[in-house]
């Protein structure tokens, strides 16, 4: 299974969860023996564990699941391969995911739905500690959607604030060690405005502090939408722009970078223009995350936006085998780019299981690969593989 | 992209990635004439062009140094001087693999309102001018914004302001073909602990390159002279290793992985001082994406100036002197210096000025 597992599995501590993992840690990360004190950035009394877990999620090898669809988003996953949107069938979905074999090595996070957090596998058993078990972080979306911002051309900004510190507390105790929260920004004539860069800092900002306070590692995801008719150099300028916005939003609220992973856009053509290769795209990537991401950030866990599994897989590993600075790890958080042909070979069918955990482990395997810039393209490709999975002006 | 790609672009990647080459580091040569007239006082030298061209020659010719320096940054009328057999020292400096810089602001002034905070001046027909320098032979240049920690500062006008005025220099420098160091020093002043340090220079160098990418800099052709993250100059010393930690830690926060090189400032420290300090910091076990090097003025001159003390037949010995001071800086960016470079009571002679102006 995963060539960078740690063998023994740290998780099985009936203590205080995780603290066992450092001793672990101080052995993988060879490149990171300084734990800070309080200095710009806030020091909450899970400042250990939360530095600990995020280094732990950019584990080499391993990468996120997000399987964070929210009830109506996964309906229409569902509603796609004729399934009930129901509970029961909500549930069986992410037990076929949870319990697929040899895939939970190649992932160090799952992303979790509220109700996924609090539901049990058929015998009884809980999600999160199906996962723990396997080595693996729940993490919990904890934003509640986007909405308009008025006086822009269909600009949003993310909602979720209002509580978030309580959210976030009774999500530590159900388990979930780090969250995720999403803002959009799009590419337009006038966009994105300065307004709603801005706004989503700020807001990612904010959200990322409150976490912090609670124990849990904030994903960071301001991500630039593919739509549009523009060129790679644009999408460039317009990420660099936006993680600059970010990082020093991130300063201004006392962020403790070291504890945080960023999930950003990969830097690609519009969807509307004519596609560019894997290096291509690595290489606009990786330059500006070297043009923006502090070396502090562990690891980068990229989005796969509208790209199809074998392309996300294929962009991702290509960034690996570039051959240039990268001081943070650069892994995957891949929702449908991870679980399409699975869906699709599943289709609701209690006898098509095995082949669709099967699917799920071909595509685990690949991006397992592709963070170790070793994956040679030659993952049998599931129904849909090839297939892009993307929807114009995106919405969950 | 997001970064302004001149006619000089491949050039400033090239020179900036060259200055911060291990083993090297610059000196830093460009006092003013009046600031250079307070070395000279203190030497008892009279402050007259010739003694300014004797000194900077001295520096320039010294066995052995060509190997440690990447760099020089230079005052404007040393730009255009020569050596006593009449080579322009630029022409020397290239020859032997030492890039000549340009101090480009012209000083500081009050910010009124605020508790004695100041901006720098100097962006006036700054394109111009580097343009000329450019001709001259300059290659990098510098422009040095100063902040101060106290109950209420730095404050949020003079970040903003110091921040904003290195980035427009820096986008005007490439424009016009030089390299620009980008230097926001924290001044040592103060009874503050280091903790207090590290969250300035955080919070500064996080202003500072926001700035930076607001204003198109191209990153990979610039370099950054940052202050040490210390205690205050009022407050018990820290060991070598707590300062590297401290400030590498800062550095990982705030300065992005695209920027070749960070060579830092002396501030006040002796010359010992900063050399273990650097030094301690290239040994550190941890991941750094940039080099670290010295960009030392003080720290790299003052026992040489007490040995030359103006005196032709002290050349020789002063050189020696300016060796010792460059390879062990150069060791240091190596991780590999091992002390006491110097007997010289002058290598551990604190340089601190209180509120110290160029």
């Amino acid at each position: 299974t995963s060539s960078a597992a740690i063998k023994t599995n740290p998780f099985l501590s009936t203590g205080p969860p995780f603290v066992c993992l450092l001793p672990h840690l101080l052995l993988l990360l060879s490149n990171f023996s300084i734990f800070p004190s309080t200095m710009s950035a806030f020091t909450s009394k899970f400042a250990d564990e939360l530095i600990a877990n995020a280094a732990y999620i950019g584990t080499p090898g391993k990468g996120i699941l997000a399987a964070d669809e929210s009830t109506g988003t996964i309906g229409k996953r569902l509603a796609s391969i004729n399934v009930e949107n129901v509970e029961t069938n909500r549930r069986n979905l992410r037990e076929l995911l949870f319990t697929a074999p040899g895939a939970l090595p190649c992932l160090s996070g799952v992303i979790l739905f509220e109700e996924t957090l609090y539901q049990k596998s058929s015998d009884g058993k809980l999600f999160v500690d199906i996962l723990k078990e396997g080595g693996v972080l729940p993490g919990i979306k904890v934003d509640k959607g986007t909405v308009e911002l008025a006086g822009t051309n269909g600009e949003t900004t993310t909602q979720g604030l209002d509580g978030l510190g309580d959210r976030c507390r009774k999500y530590y105790e159900a388990g979930a060690r780090f969250a995720k929260w999403r803002a959009v920004l799009k590419i337009g004539e006038n966009e994105p405005s300065e307004l709603s860069i801005h706004e989503n800092a700020y807001g990612l900002a904010r959200y990322a502090v409150i976490c912090q306070e609670n124990g849990l590692v904030p994903i960071v995801e301001p991500e630039i939408l593919v739509d549009g008719s523009h060129d790679i150099q644009k999408c460039a300028a317009v990420t660099e722009r936006v993680l600059a916005a970010c990082y020093k939003a991130l300063s201004d609220h006392h962020v403790l970078l070291e504890g945080t992973l960023l999930k950003p856009n990969m830097v690609t053509p519009g969807s509307d223009s004519p596609k560019v290769s894997p290096e291509v795209i690595a290489e606009h990537t990786v330059r500006a995350l070297q043009r923006t991401v502090p070396a502090a950030v562990p690891a980068i866990v990229f989005l796969s936006g509208g790209q199809s599994e074998e392309e996300a897989t294929r962009n991702l590993n290509a960034m690996n085998q570039l051959k240039t600075k990268k001081p943070w790890s650069l892994s995957f958080s891949f929702g449908r780019a991870l679980q399409q042909s699975t869906l699709k070979t599943w289709a609701g069918k209690e006898e098509n299981v095995k082949a669709a955990q099967e699917a799920l482990y071909v595509r685990c395997k690949a991006n397992s690969e592709a963070t170790l810039g070793t994956y040679k393209g030659d993952a049998k490709l599931g129904d849909g593989a090839a297939e892009s999975l993307h929807v114009k002006d995106y919405k969950y | 992209m997001s970064a302004f790609v001149g006619k000089y672009a491949d050039e400033l990647i090239k020179t900036a990635k060259y200055i911060a080459t291990p083993g090297k580091g610059i000196l830093a040569a460009d006092e003013s004439t009046g600031t250079i007239g307070k070395r000279f006082a203190s030497i008892n030298v009279e402050n007259i062009e010739s003694n300014r061209q004797a000194l900077r020659e001295l520096l320039f010719t010294s066995p052995g140094t060509v190997p440690c320096l990447s760099g020089v940054i230079l005052f404007e009328e040393t730009l255009y001087q020569k050596t006593s057999d009449g080579k322009p020292f630029v022409d020397l400096l290239m020859e032997n693999g030492v890039i000549p810089g340009i101090k480009v602001d012209k000083g500081v002034v009050d910010l009124a309102g605020t508790n004695g905070e100041t901006t720098t001046q100097g962006l006036d027909s700054l394109g111009a001018r580097c343009q000329e320098y450019y001709k001259a032979g300059a290659r990098f240049a510098k422009w040095r914004a100063v902040l101060k920690i106290g109950a209420t500062e730095p404050s949020e006008l003079s970040i903003q302001e110091n921040a904003k005025g290195l980035a427009r220099y820096a986008i005007i420098c490439q424009e016009n073909g030089l390299v620009p160091i980008v230097e926001p020093e924290v001044l040592t002043d103060g009874s503050h602990d280091i903790k207090k340090c590290a969250a300035v220079t955080e919070t500064v160098l996080a202003a500072v390159y926001k700035a930076l990418n607001d204003h198109h800099v191209l990153l990979e052709g610039t370099l950054l002279k940052p202050n040490m993250v210390t205690p205050g100059s009022d407050s018990p010393k820290v060991a070598p290793e707590v300062i590297a930690e401290y400030t590498v830690t800062a550095l990982r926060r705030t300065v992005p992985p695209a920027v070749p090189g960070i060579v830092f400032l002396s501030g006040g420290q002796s010359e010992e001082e900063a050399t273990l300090n650097l030094n301690a910091m290239n040994k550190l076990d941890v991941l750094k994406p940039w080099t670290l090097t010295f960009s030392f003025g003080r720290a790299l001159q003052q026992s040489t100036l007490k040995a030359w003390a103006g005196k032709t037949e002290n050349v020789g010995k002063a050189q020696a002197t300016f060796l010792t001071r460059c390879k062990a800086n150069s060791d240091a960016t190596l991780g590999k210096y091992t002390g006491g470079a110097s007997g010289d009571s002058a290598a551990s002679e604190s340089l601190y000025v209180k509120g110290y102006k160029y």
